[in-house]
């Protein structure tokens, strides 16, 4: 089938996307540094979860002050994560179904099954979690969180990183 | 873009997205598009099924790309009705921007 990038949004919305103009960088490749069933595989997702018991949630004070900023920073879930123990933070997106099980953004369980099918090599034991909504020249991530989880992953030994947009 | 971000920096991605489009756009290096409402990359609550089918996706585009823009999609519809699914996924009052947007059309 043929994806329809613009089916969910509004009209105005998606003018404004399929108007928006390629990027002036240019695309980034790192290719895999071995086959993929000897890979340790991490997950990243932007819907903004938290835990609730242990850290602060993104800040949506000052996102209501300042419309145009959203919260950089991320924080780091745990692959033996209990569903009771996350929260969201998200101002853009319905908490509801993610609150009923958090892998419709971070599919921990399906990556558990190809970790024992032998797909992937591993499953990172911690994953990541960002809120979307972001400034979008992405200078805090170019300068600050981007390198700071790179050098993060690189000293877990994560070869792979699945990122899921919410 | 965070993907290009994260794989210029020397770590290899593989992104997810409900807009491909976009993405191609933003030179994600490996991209899996699938049509489904914001806030369900992989799928409804306890869909384990239609969450391994993406997940294998990805494990797909991971394997076979050779070059930036690699693009697969997901061949599965959401089992919800569209307009059902399409009022769904907003958030339960308009986030920051589009409430001031709304104020300075005067809705």
């Amino acid at each position: 089938m043929t994806i329809d990038s613009y089916r969910y949004l509004p009209r105005s919305m998606k003018l404004m996307y399929e108007g928006t103009p390629p990027a002036e960088e240019p695309a980034a490749w790192t290719p895999l540094p071995k086959p993929l069933r000897r890979c340790n595989v991490a997950l990243m997702t932007s819907a903004g979860i938290f835990l609730k018991d242990s850290q602060e949630g993104f800040d949506e004070a000052r996102e209501w002050e300042n419309p145009e900023w959203g919260d950089p920073t991320y924080r780091v879930i745990p692959s033996d994560v209990r569903q009771e123990q996350i929260g969201c933070s998200h101002l853009h997106i319905s908490h509801d179904d993610l609150l009923e099980d958090v892998d419709v953004v971070l599919p921990i369980r399906a990556f558990r099954t190809l970790e024992a099918e032998g797909v992937i090599g591993s499953l990172a034991p911690e994953h990541y979690s960002f809120m979307g909504y972001q400034d979008r020249r992405l200078e805090d991530w170019k300068n600050v969180q981007g390198p700071e989880l790179a050098a993060r992953l690189k000293e877990r030994a994560v070869d792979v990183l699945l990122l899921a947009p919410a | 873009m965070l993907a290009r971000v994260i794989e210029s920096l020397g770590i290899p991605t593989v992104t997810v997205t409900m807009m491909p489009e976009l993405a191609l756009k933003m030179h994600a290096s490996r991209i899996v598009g699938v049509e489904f409402p914001f806030g369900h990359s992989f799928g409804t609550p306890h869909n384990d099924e239609l969450m391994l089918k993406v997940a294998r996706t990805a494990c797909e585009a991971l394997e076979d790309a050779g070059s930036p823009g690699y693009h697969l999609d997901v061949d599965a519809e959401w089992p919800v009705p569209l307009e059902v699914a399409y009022k769904s996924w907003h958030p339960p009052r308009p986030s920051p921007i589009v409430a001031r947007m709304l104020k300075q059309r005067g809705q």
